[in-house]
């Protein structure tokens, strides 16, 4: 079992060596997050404490998949993947692994986003230990998404544009930039179903001390539990994609 | 003055060389496969095969395109899914047990699929972790594999960096990270030149004698034919030929071709078929002649004395002994 973890750790390891410095990482990953909360900065109203979350999450969320996207679709295509499979590791050694190199470039991502955060808001989090965790658990689970997503695609060329089909909806339905309180109540449920919608209200909580429609234990617990089954459903699917 | 063609000083005589008599030839099967079959729909591709490969040999499997040889690997290397049959390696079953199959087979599949930002060495160590080296030797044995592929000068530099010689070497070495008692090769050689080809295969040869089974698939039928200790033909998803390379040649009855030319000039091949014992057919190329011959021994000997009979020299006397793609041809072709 440990030995299972470790050997998940080289895959990340590699995988980080091999792509966090591909364009797809970088344009996606750091720079869109961080630009996006510049434009909030600059706009009328400015970043203000209810978006802040909002943006860390949404780093974490384009951080992580546009890792995933980038070293599973691209070693899919030129059969690197493969090698995966030939070692004596378990599939979800290889899922984890996969998902571990995601989780540090989800966590590089939201490092310089946090930083405006704490520089321009005048008040700090209310939780900091609470907000550690959360940011963990909300780099986890969407890195497993993100892994799991990535076995839906097979051309690298189209990758970012499946995975900003789906990004950029949740982007809005998610309580990110609008909260689920305001919304239509059609879209509400839609919202409740997505998985960025947890783990933005269980930052919202530690950054702001309150939240929008989610109590944290149930934010906390649900984006945990998103995050172990796309683990797994990740796991299934690399079983499943040998022919 | 005897020339030998390319192929020949290749492959016929430095690489025989290689291969020591000493041998230790078991009858043990370290690959087992019974009534193996792979269907994709309708479509049978592998079709209830069944064979063994002996330990310590070196098992050529070949076929042409779309005959099944790649799916069959595939299938015991456990990346496609068995419809039917079993298989096992070193005792495993190939499925149940796949990952003990996986600590003892090295693969190396027909594309070099390393890691291109990560240097010679690096590609090595990660291989060795995850084959499960221990930390203190992964490594030496990474130094280890790079000096005897040759690529100790290139160990920092990146994947991608390298030619597609060295890049096919190193995607040997990062399969043999954790010695494995089995290396399944798939077209290793396709696409080098031929120092790289030379390279590969002495490395290859060296490596069985070291104790390592290989099970080989190529498409260059003629390079397979003299590597190997013994051959799988697959057509159409059946095996249709197994045996040693002089068992097929013997059964499929194949001709020995004689390339012969005379100096000052080649005679009529109507003259000399007549004057040589065992030859079927004679005919004339850009600038030697091309004996078909069915006892190879009486027809040298028919040229030797034709030439001095007449004052001529002989200038190139190439026995290319069972043609391997003529062979090959003959056994997919009786299918």
């Amino acid at each position: 079992m440990l030995d299972e973890f470790v050997k998940a750790g080289y895959i990340a390891l590699k995988d980080f060596r091999e792509y966090y410095m591909k364009p797809g990482s970088l344009s996606w990953g750091i720079i869109f997050p961080f630009v996006f909360a510049l434009a909030f900065m600059t706009k009328r109203g400015g970043l203000t404490e209810w978006l802040a979350p909002g943006m860390i999450s949404l780093a974490l969320f384009f951080g992580s998949t546009s890792m995933s996207a980038m070293s599973i679709v691209f070693e899919r295509r030129i059969g690197s993947f493969e090698r995966l499979l030939l070692f004596p590791v378990s599939y979800n050694c290889i899922s984890l692994g996969k998902s571990l190199s995601s989780f540090i470039m989800g966590l590089i991502s939201a490092v310089p986003v946090l930083l405006l955060t704490l520089i321009v808001l005048p008040e700090p989090p209310a939780y900091l230990l609470l907000l550690a965790v959360n940011i963990a658990i909300t780099t986890f689970a969407s890195s497993t998404f993100g892994v799991f997503l990535s076995f839906l695609v097979k051309d690298p060329a189209q990758v970012m544009i499946v995975f900003n089909l789906v990004r950029f909806p949740m982007m809005f339905l998610s309580d990110v930039i609008i909260p689920v309180t305001i919304m239509p109540q059609y879209l509400v449920p839609i919202a409740l179903a997505l998985p960025l919608t947890y783990m933005t209200e269980a930052l919202r909580f530690a950054y702001t001390g309150t939240y929008d429609v989610i109590p944290p234990a149930i934010s906390i617990t649900v984006s945990l539990v998103i995050g172990v089954l796309f683990l797994l459903a990740a796991s299934e699917v690399i079983k499943r994609s040998k022919p | 003055m005897l020339l030998l063609t390319a192929q020949s000083i290749m492959m016929g005589e430095d690489l025989k060389c290689l291969r020591t008599e000493e041998r230790k030839m078991g009858n043990e099967c370290i690959i087992s496969v019974e009534g193996l079959t792979k269907k994709y729909g309708e479509l049978m591709a592998v079709d209830h095969i069944s064979f063994c490969v002996r330990r310590n040999e070196i098992f050529g499997f070949l076929g042409p395109n779309g005959a099944g040889k790649t799916t069959t690997v595939r299938m015991l290397v456990g990346l496609t899914r068995i419809t039917e049959g079993k298989a096992w390696i070193e005792g495993y079953d190939v499925v149940r047990d796949y990952k003990r199959v996986r600590s003892v087979i090295g693969v190396v599949p027909d594309i070099s699929n390393l890691y291109s930002e990560l240097t010679c060495l690096q590609n090595l160590i990660f291989s060795a972790a995850m084959y499960g080296v221990p930390r203190e030797k992964r490594l030496k044995r990474a130094e280890e594999l790079l000096k005897f592929f040759g690529l100790w000068r290139m160990r920092d530099f990146k994947f991608k960096n390298l030619s597609r010689g060295l890049k096919r070497r190193l995607t040997i070495a990062a399969a043999l990270t954790h010695n494995p008692k089995v290396l399944f090769l798939d077209e290793p050689t396709s696409g080098l030149d031929i120092m790289s080809r030379r390279m590969v295969w002495e490395k290859i040869l060296e490596l069985n004698r070291s104790g390592v089974t290989i099970f080989l698939t190529s498409h260059n039928v003629y390079e397979a034919f003299h590597i190997s200790d013994r051959i799988g033909v697959i057509n159409k998803g059946k095996i249709v030929a197994l045996g040693t390379p002089a068992e097929l040649s013997k059964r499929f009855s194949a001709k020995e071709v004689i390339e012969v030319a005379f100096y000052p000039k080649n005679p009529r091949e109507s003259e000399l078929i007549k004057q040589l014992n065992g030859a079927l057919s004679v005919k004339l190329r850009k600038d030697h002649l091309e004996i078909v011959a069915s006892d190879p021994t009486s027809v040298i000997e028919g040229l030797i004395l034709y030439a001095k009979q007449n004052n001529l020299e002989l200038s190139t006397l190439n026995l290319r002994g069972a043609d391997a793609e003529e062979l090959f041809l003959r056994i997919v072709g009786e299918q």
